[in-house]
Formats: structure tokens, C-alpha cells, sequence
């Protein structure tokens, strides 16, 4: 390296220097960094615990330099209780997607953020499953063609899409909750400030938090990367709007 | 009480009858002791957290009954096929379905033969006392973390209800290998994973392999069995748990009047008792299983009596009021004593398969 260079822009320490198997236009890449930016941040790397979930998102030990431990499809959220509950001096996060966390783990998911559990959920709500091959998931907004819903989602047949944030929100377990999108620049930022605002909380003994990020499949929404971002934007974030929902300033026990 | 005296220090469970008493001792005594009680959501929640705390390099343990066992079988796959260590008690009831809540041991196959999916073996202790149950539960937890898989302790609704006096005595701990597997943060040494996931090209293969081979060694190490009065025995009968616990006194009865019947009680369900049979099978050919269910374990003592033996069953599958008395089973054992050296009779079964009407 040259003198008086300064590097102004690096790999985070704790994301290892490897290839993403996601496909182009993958939205996963930017939310690994994300995550990986909020724990050097707070240089947490050697006290994090990851907890890889099932689906696109399993292979997080691939590319995250940390502790990995494994759950069975919607599960995530109880190991990581039981993570949490043996080194509760430690940090413990996962990042799981919308079938896995709002379809097979919902019982999971409520029931950790109700008892408060002290972890970092990251939640990846791309309306649909990526990993089987684009079927209908529980937030696959009315209307929209998936594999298993060829005709588009009728709310007669299959309901609602359900706002996962929204309904966190409503329990007084959850420290803090919040919904953002990464697809466009000053939305990215916005989304590094909360993941990192949830690490914090974590750090702080706050309580369970929770980001839910609105992200592409361009491949199982058979769109460009351009167009699938451009989808977020009218048609998603209408529907799941971008916000804060929950934001505790003191803990419970303090 | 074992499970404390083991060094247990995680419990995560969700209410079934007839092993209440189990989640509820530990919520008043683990948090005294520093410890962790989490009554979950499910059940399978509940396996769940005994994963995380077990990869977390604690001993855990969750008890449970058979639906509630059904619905932990994913996460006890998990636990195996990630080499997980952890304490499984099933306080059985009559099944299938909600079944009833009395004793029944309906559920030998679930717990010896897998249970959940895929190639996987969980070693299974089946107790026949109160005493029992707190020593095999302390040696479980030494036995889960020698061999990285998780252990059951088989059970029924008999002994989850039963009183006995207890030699509180925890058996010395052997040197047990540490556990740098454990996640805890990476300081100072390279990332633990902890999975079951192998995607690579021939990978999946050699990790099943590797697990068959822990089976094996397991096999060797870890039989366990009670064994009476078989030197002599035209009769062998064979039971585990509580129908052991009812066939002791049929086996007694019986040789007072002379009869001479032998007893194998195999407390180690995987690994099954295999030698033992096989060697009793050279002694008599005439054997009696006696089980709570309609014949389950009797296709395992079948596979490993020589090929001359005439394998007897006679089984209760309960339900309220349907435990058998030891003078029924002494009925069973006086009426084969008699035919024990007349020539075989071929039934679709091979052999005989006694069932009351």
C-alpha cells in the first residue's frame, strides 16, 4: 500500500474473505454486512454467537468468522434461548427468513420476544420461500404469483399477509422493533443504524430485539435486481411500512 | 434429583401428565442452584432450548411423555446428528394418540429404533425402580457427554408415580473428555460450528459412517442388563421397566414350586443386550417376553436367540386397570414349562404370540 493511504472502506473483520453463494441481486450480501458491521462496530466478533436458521440463510457459517450453532427449520429463536440462557454474558443473534420465521417458528418467535429473551433477531421478509424455490410465504402480499399460488394470493384461499413487526410490537417482552428496506442507499443506512441499534439494546441488556428488512429474490420473483428493488419500493413498503414499532429506553429489571 | 446431582443446570420442558413432577421439582430447586427452568411454549420448543444450552456445552436435560416425546422427535434428530449431548426423559403413557395416562411401554420402538428421522441410534436406559431412576439418570448425563448423543431414560406412568426410598448417591464422575466443541464465543481459538448439514460431495456419507462407528462403540461399551438364576433355566423370561418389575416376582413364585426359570432383564435398551441372549439361547430354547404393549422388544430378543429357540410373548398394552399381576404371568410361565420340550408349532410369527384375550 502506498503511503498516506488510508483504506476508507474494508470487509468487516468478522465477515470472512469469501465468496456469497446467493444469487445476483440477492439482498442476503447486504444484510450479512449489515450484521457483520454492528458487531465490529461493538467488537463483539469473539463473544458472538450465531444461530444459522433453515433456508437461503443457513449457510451463515460460511461467511460469518464466529460461533455457529445450527436449528432445525423455525427454531431458531428457542436454541437461541437455550444459547443465551447458558452464556447470558454473550451475544446471541440469528437471521431467519419469512417461512421460517412467520409460518413453521411462529409459536417460536412470539414466545421468545414475550419472555424478553436478551437476543437480536434479523428478519428477512422477501414475500416468499427462496431456498425450495419460490413458494408462497406467509408475508407474499395479495395478488402476487408464487409456485404455490400460480394464481396470484387470494385472501379467500390463503389470507393475509401478516405484519410480523406490527404484531411484535404488541408485547411487552420486545426491547425493540423495527421495520427497514435495503434497497436503495439511504434506505441501506437506515437499516445499518437500526441493526446496530438492536446489537446496542442486546449489549445493554434491553430485551429481545427485532429488524425486519424488506429484501429481494429477484430469481423466484423472476425479475431483474433493478426491477426486484424498484417492486420494494411500490409495492412492498406500501403494504409493510418502514418504521420504528417499539423502542424501550430503560430495561425492565434496571 | 439425579438430573441436580449430575451437574444438570438446564431444564426446559412443557406440562404432560404423568411427569409433572418432574418440571415442577426442578422450577422450585435449578434457579436456587443458579440454574436455568424454562417452561416452553411446546414441546418442541423445548427441545429446541436443549439444543442451544447443549451446544452451549451445558448439561441439559427435558422430560416429556410419549405424544410429548412424538412431538421432540425432530429435535432429538437434530441432537444426534449434530452430536449433541443432552438427557431425554419419557415417563410413557398408553398410546397411540392421547392413548391414556396410565403406564404402558408402547413406546420401545420410538425410543430404540430412532423415533425421528434419518440413520441414528439414542442410547436408551429403561429403569425398573426408584433408585434406578436417580442412578441411570446421573450415569445419562456422564453417558451423553462420553459419546456426544443424546440419552433417554424410558420410563413409564408406574414409576413417574411411584414412592421409594432413594440412596441419594451420585455415582463418582469418570473422566469425561472436555468440550472445546462448545460455542462460546470465539476468543482465542478458531470458530466452533455446530451442525447436521453436509452438502459437499460425499461428505454426508463419511459423517453417517463416523456416526455408525460411535454406535458400534457403543455397543461394546455400554451393555447393561440384570441377570437371574440362568445356569440352570429351561425357561428364560425376558422384560424391561416395570413389567421386569411385575415378571421378578411371577420368576420367584415360580421356583419355589420348582420350576426352573430364569430371568433377563436387558436396562440398556440401545445397546441391546445381544451377547447375553445369545449365550442364554445356548442354555434353553424356550423363552417368554413380557412387555406392556403388543410385542415390541420381543422382536429384538427374536433376532438374537439362536435360530432354535421358541421366543413366547405375552403383553398387556394398558390402559386404566390393564397392568398384568405376577400370577398371571406365573400362569403363562407354568403353561409353557410344560410344553417347553415338545416340538415347535410354526405360527405366522415363527413362533408362538401369546395375546390376552
Amino acid at each position: 500500500m502506498e503511503p498516506n493511504m488510508n483504506a476508507v472502506f474494508e470487509r468487516p473483520k468478522c465477515l470472512k474473505d469469501t465468496e456469497f453463494h446467493f444469487c445476483p441481486g440477492c439482498h442476503h450480501g447486504i444484510l450479512h454486512r449489515l450484521v457483520a458491521d454492528a458487531i465490529d462496530h461493538y467488537a463483539l466478533q469473539d463473544v458472538t454467537i450465531g444461530v444459522a436458521s433453515v433456508g437461503c440463510s443457513v449457510f451463515m457459517y460460511n461467511y460469518f468468522d464466529i460461533d455457529v450453532v445450527e436449528a432445525p427449520h423455525g427454531r431458531a429463536p428457542a436454541v437461541a434461548t437455550g444459547v443465551k440462557r447458558v452464556h447470558n454474558d454473550k451475544i446471541v443473534f440469528s437471521i431467519q427468513g419469512d417461512g421460517d420465521l412467520a409460518a413453521i417458528g411462529t409459536a417460536e418467535i412470539i414466545h421468545t420476544a414475550n419472555r424478553g429473551e436478551n437476543i437480536t433477531i434479523i428478519f428477512v421478509n422477501n414475500t416468499t420461500y427462496g431456498m425450495t424455490g419460490g413458494q408462497m410465504a406467509p408475508t407474499t402480499l395479495l395478488g402476487q404469483v408464487t409456485t404455490t399460488s400460480p394464481y396470484g394470493r387470494d385472501f379467500r384461499q390463503d389470507g393475509y399477509p401478516i405484519r410480523m413487526a406490527e404484531m411484535l410490537a404488541t408485547l411487552e417482552g420486545a426491547a425493540y422493533v423495527c421495520r427497514v428496506a435495503v434497497n436503495k442507499p439511504a434506505n441501506i443506512l437506515k437499516a445499518k443504524r437500526a441493526v446496530r441499534e438492536a446489537f446496542r439494546m442486546q449489549k445493554e441488556q434491553m430485551g429481545f430485539s427485532f429488524v425486519e428488512i424488506l429484501s429481494a429474490c429477484p430469481t423466484d420473483w423472476k425479475m431483474t435486481p433493478v426491477d426486484a428493488c424498484r417492486r420494494i419500493e411500490e409495492e412492498m413498503i406500501p403494504y409493510f411500512p418502514l418504521g420504528v414499532f417499539k423502542q424501550r429506553t430503560i430495561a425492565d429489571h434496571l | 434429583m439425579g438430573a441436580l446431582d449430575a451437574g444438570c443446570r438446564c431444564y426446559f420442558g412443557y406440562p404432560i401428565t404423568p411427569q409433572n413432577e418432574i418440571p415442577e421439582y426442578l422450577s422450585r430447586h435449578l434457579p436456587r442452584q443458579g440454574g436455568t427452568f424454562i417452561q416452553a411454549e411446546s414441546e418442541v420448543a423445548s427441545i429446541n432450548m436443549v439444543l442451544g444450552a447443549s451446544a452451549s456445552g451445558a448439561r441439559v436435560m427435558t422430560s416429556s411423555s410419549s405424544p410429548g416425546i412424538s412431538l421432540k422427535q425432530e429435535g432429538i434428530s437434530y441432537l444426534a446428528g449434530s452430536e449433541l449431548p443432552a438427557v431425554i426423559v419419557n415417563m410413557s403413557r398408553s398410546s397411540p394418540g392421547l392413548g391414556g395416562i396410565s403406564a404402558s411401554q408402547g413406546d420401545y420402538w420410538q425410543a430404540v429404533k430412532g423415533g425421528g428421522h434419518g440413520d441414528y441410534r439414542v442410547i436408551v436406559l429403561a429403569p425398573a425402580s426408584v433408585q434406578e431412576l436417580y442412578t441411570l439418570t446421573c450415569q445419562a448425563f456422564d453417558y451423553a457427554d462420553r459419546y456426544r448423543n443424546p440419552v433417554m431414560i424410558l420410563g413409564d406412568a408406574m414409576l413417574g408415580q411411584m414412592k421409594e426410598p432413594v440412596l441419594r448417591q451420585p455415582p463418582v464422575n469418570p473422566a469425561l473428555p472436555g468440550k472445546g466443541w462448545a460455542v462460546s464465543g470465539k476468543r482465542g481459538r478458531a470458530a466452533n460450528v455446530i451442525k447436521s448439514l453436509y452438502l459437499g460431495e460425499g461428505e454426508l456419507e463419511a459423517h453417517i459412517w463416523r456416526l455408525e462407528e460411535k454406535y458400534d462403540r457403543i455397543r461394546q461399551e455400554l451393555v447393561l442388563y440384570e441377570a437371574m438364576d440362568l445356569e440352570d433355566a429351561e425357561l428364560i423370561l425376558v422384560a424391561f421397566g416395570t413389567a421386569a418389575r411385575i415378571s421378578v416376582s411371577a420368576v420367584q413364585a415360580a421356583r419355589k414350586q420348582g420350576l426352573r426359570v430364569g430371568f433377563i432383564r436387558p436396562i440398556s435398551l440401545f445397546p441391546f443386550p445381544e451377547a447375553v441372549l445369545r449365550n442364554a439361547s445356548r442354555q434353553t430354547s424356550t423363552f417368554l417376553t413380557v412387555e406392556l404393549n403388543t410385542g415390541q422388544m420381543v422382536e429384538d430378543v427374536r433376532l438374537n436367540v439362536g435360530n432354535g429357540a421358541r421366543v413366547h410373548f405375552y403383553g398387556r398394552p394398558c390402559g386404566a386397570g390393564s397392568l398384568p399381576t405376577p400370577g398371571e404371568i406365573l400362569e403363562r410361565i407354568q403353561f409353557l414349562y410344560g410344553t417347553a420340550r415338545e416340538p415347535r408349532q410354526e405360527t405366522p410369527h415363527g413362533t408362538e404370540h401369546e395375546r390376552r384375550v
